[in-house]
């Protein structure tokens, strides 16, 4: 079905579950519990799994597939997010040109960028793209000011020409993004007992471009086109001997991943139309590798397991302040509370970078897979198979695991 | 004319600065082969260094002084530093005043530590992973740093003032026969030129002039027959690690006055003296000096108003632009050796 196998079809559909209960599954604790500060089920951040997701799954086309390591994608992004609030300051308030014109001009961009890159490879490629992502940045912030608005970001504003619609709503505000007049920041709440679901319209138009985006990956990987690039990852010299040019096709995947980052950017500024230029800065590219490589790289599902858990511990750690620790270990003896606290502050809270930092370092030593390579070696833990039995699932499970 | 000095003095500090980084890093990168992305956190530790130092130095006791008082009428609160009971106030007082100097002597052993550290603790199990591996647990290892040195020392910069005689500017241009008042220099700049140009010049009479440095350059040329001879040239690059530590760190604890240090200014110089590596040529030490000082006179220059007006945000752009033209036509960088880290 829908040109899947087997395997993709059962992912593909635990996927669309999970994103579609996500206002349910993310918020298992009651409103009123202590433990209501775990609950992730809030439009903004959910909006933002998925966002981040996209930019994530994009990233991996090129990075998972082709082995090319981008420190600049987030320049794309920032190129789609400009473009977005352009097309809403300039033509409606509906999400959907904007978005399309974000992923055409990120397409576009990255065309550019890609087309100078990828004459180097390795180290190189990373630094090409890094002095790209960088001196977009810069400029951004100086000379471009009169279409990025600089430092303060670029706004809609009550003036603004926006030939289909009005520039201001009757009672003089900024008209809100919709989806065909669905307002984005539409929902309802549905109150059960003690919880409280959020069902908000732009985290599920955001759910419904992820899937679509992760269908469309999902496609690219087991397509020849897929194939062409994994055999630029494990052997290029060997892929030019035999007379293929592999140039057109990582440009293809560079340029896909860019228009997913771009598509990411659209999104964001969709649900909330501003554009700044910190987006494009480094160290937001350096946070999408983070989240590939720490869900998985190479895998489908992984870096959407990456963005999503470095997205909510993001939001749940920096939450957490020693107030808190205190209440929490409030049961041990009062001296070892406070050491047991004042350990545990570094990490949590402001701090939660260094938790990021050594998390990240962990998983590229010892697991190069990431969390999905984790899941992987836990379960083999579980289902030890009998000597005779083992050789044949080995056999059978190699293809699968070069994924 | 005067002009033209001025902006090759200005870029002369910068261009110190990623000098020293970026020959850390080709050092690294030639004994070792590792990209090492945490050198940038390397270079602020060792500004961290003076910060640390001076904070020492200030330690103070109170004392109460019962013949003064203050607004109030009590008793005033005098704070004397250890440093001035133990030595007297005169060398005590000095001691705090040089300290920056001073973090010299503090920050190489700390910087060999840190050095020795993380070689034997981390980048030893990456040698056989590919590139991008170890650029990633380098990153990491740099957040890593970075974080600890904001837990400690807060996000905001701290101010750590030179000598007293080294604060102020001179007039340059009076002291080459020109007309007084056209080139004005700050004197810490013109010191830190002077210490970059001994640290490089050491470590390159170093590496030529001695046995150990005639090993390792025979191991960055070809590390396999050197192993081969019986010579254990892994312990000879752990050294080489932590001396490039310490140049980053040196190169660090200068700049402290220049800049203050917060926790981030690592990952700033980062990206640019990597730009410079790759310009100078990978693996080669002096393109990394010579692109090092170039670069930053070049950027120097782009901040002229005159060429600013000219093509707006040059200023900005200019290192980024060059690497970029140098990379697709010279692809070796403007020294590189052939053979290094091709493709």
């Amino acid at each position: 079905m829908l040109g899947l196998n087997n395997k993709d079809l059962m992912l593909f559909a635990i996927v669309i579950a999970i994103t579609l209960l996500a206002p349910v599954i993310l918020n298992p604790f009651p409103v009123e519990s202590d433990l209501a500060q775990f609950n992730a089920g809030y439009p903004d951040l959910m909006q933002r799994f998925v966002i981040f997701g996209i930019f994530a799954i994009g990233f991996n086309i090129l990075f998972g597939l082709t082995g090319y390591l981008s420190f600049g994608h987030a320049a794309f992004l920032g190129v789609g997010s400009y473009a977005g609030v352009w097309m809403m300051k300039l033509l409606t308030m509906n999400v959907v040109p904007a978005i399309i014109v974000s992923v055409i001009f990120a397409g576009l961009f990255s065309l550019l960028v890609g087309f100078i890159s990828l004459r180097r490879s390795g180290i190189y490629f990373s630094i090409l793209t890094l002095a790209f992502a960088q001196m977009s940045f810069s400029l951004a912030y100086s000379v471009l000011t009169p279409i990025t608005n600089g430092e303060t970001g670029l706004q809609l504003s009550l003036n603004d020409p926006r030939i289909l619609g009005v520039s201001q709503t009757a009672d003089g505000s900024i008209p809100m993004t919709n989806f065909f007049g669905i307002a984005m920041r539409d929902g309802f709440e549905l109150s059960m007992g003690g919880w409280l679901f959020t069902f908000n319209a732009g985290y599920y138009l955001c759910a419904a471009v992820m899937l679509i985006a992760f269908y469309v990956s999902i496609r690219i990987f087991r397509s020849p086109f897929g194939v062409m690039l994994k055999a630029v990852k494990s052997n290029q010299q060997r892929m030019l001997y035999t007379g293929l040019n592999s140039r057109p096709y990582t440009l293809a995947a560079f340029v896909i991943s860019g228009m997913y980052a771009g598509l990411a950017g659209g999104l964001m500024v969709a649900m909330d139309p501003l554009a700044g230029a910190e987006r494009m800065q480094w160290t937001a590219s350096g946070e999408v590798v983070l989240m590939t490589i720490l869900g998985g790289t190479g895998t489908l599902i992984g870096p959407v397991l990456g963005s999503g858990l470095i997205k909510y511990l993001e939001n749940i750690f920096s939450k957490i302040n020693d107030n808190i620790l205190h209440q929490w270990f409030s049961f041990l003896p009062d001296g070892l509370e406070d050491f047991v606290v004042a350990i545990v502050y570094p990490f949590i809270g402001k701090g939660w970078h260094l938790t990021l930092g050594i998390v990240f370092m962990l998983v590229v030593i010892f697991l190069p897979g990431g969390i999905v390579e984790g899941g992987q070696r836990i379960g083999r833990l579980f289902r030890r198979k009998p000597p005779e039995d083992r050789n044949n699932t080995t056999t059978a499970a190699a293809p699968s695991a070069a994924e | 004319m005067d002009a033209i000095i001025l902006q090759v003095l200005n870029g002369l500090d910068k261009g110190s600065a990623y000098a020293l980084i970026a020959l850390g890093l080709t050092l690294i990168f030639g004994t070792l082969g590792v990209v090492n992305f945490a050198h940038g956190a390397l270079f602020m530790l060792g500004a961290f260094c003076a910060v640390t130092l001076n904070a020492i130095l200030r330690l103070s006791t109170e004392t109460i002084d019962p013949s003064r008082t203050d607004f109030l009428g009590n008793p005033l609160k005098v704070k004397t530093p250890y440093v001035e009971n133990w030595f007297g106030p005169e060398i005590g007082g000095a001691m705090i005043e040089w300290s920056v100097p001073l973090a010299i002597v503090f920050a190489i052993p700390v910087m060999v530590a840190v050095g020795i550290a993380t070689e034997r603790g981390l980048i030893k199990y990456f040698y056989k992973r590919p590139h991008a591996d170890q650029i990633l647990v380098t990153f990491g290892l740099a957040i890593v740093l970075q974080e600890i040195i904001k837990y400690f020392f807060g996000a905001n910069p701290i101010p750590t003032p030179a000598p007293d005689a080294f604060i102020g500017s001179f007039d340059f241009g009076a002291l080459v026969g020109m007309e007084a008042g056209t080139i004005i220099y700050p004197y810490w700049r013109l010191v830190y030129f002077a210490f970059a140009a001994i640290v490089i010049g050491a470590v390159f009479a170093f590496l030529q002039y001695t046995t150990f440095g005639m090993v390792v350059r025979a191991g960055m040329a070809d590390r396999e027959t050197v192993g081969l001879l019986g010579i254990n040239i892994d312990k000879r690059f752990t050294i080489m690690f932590a001396i490039a530590a310490c140049v980053a760190g040196l190169a660090g604890v200068m700049y402290a006055p220049i800049n203050s240090p917060n926790y981030h200014m690592g990952m700033d110089f980062l990206v640019l003296s990597f730009v410079v590596v790759v310009v100078g040529g990978m693996g080669s030490l002096p393109g990394a000096v010579a692109a090092g000082f170039l670069l930053g006179i070049l950027e120097s220059f782009a901040s002229m108003s005159q060429v600013v007006n000219l093509l707006p945000g040059i200023n900005q752009i200019i290192i980024y632009l060059v690497a970029i033209i140098i990379l697709l036509t010279r692809p070796r960088g403007l020294l590189g050796r052939k053979g290094v880290m091709e493709g």
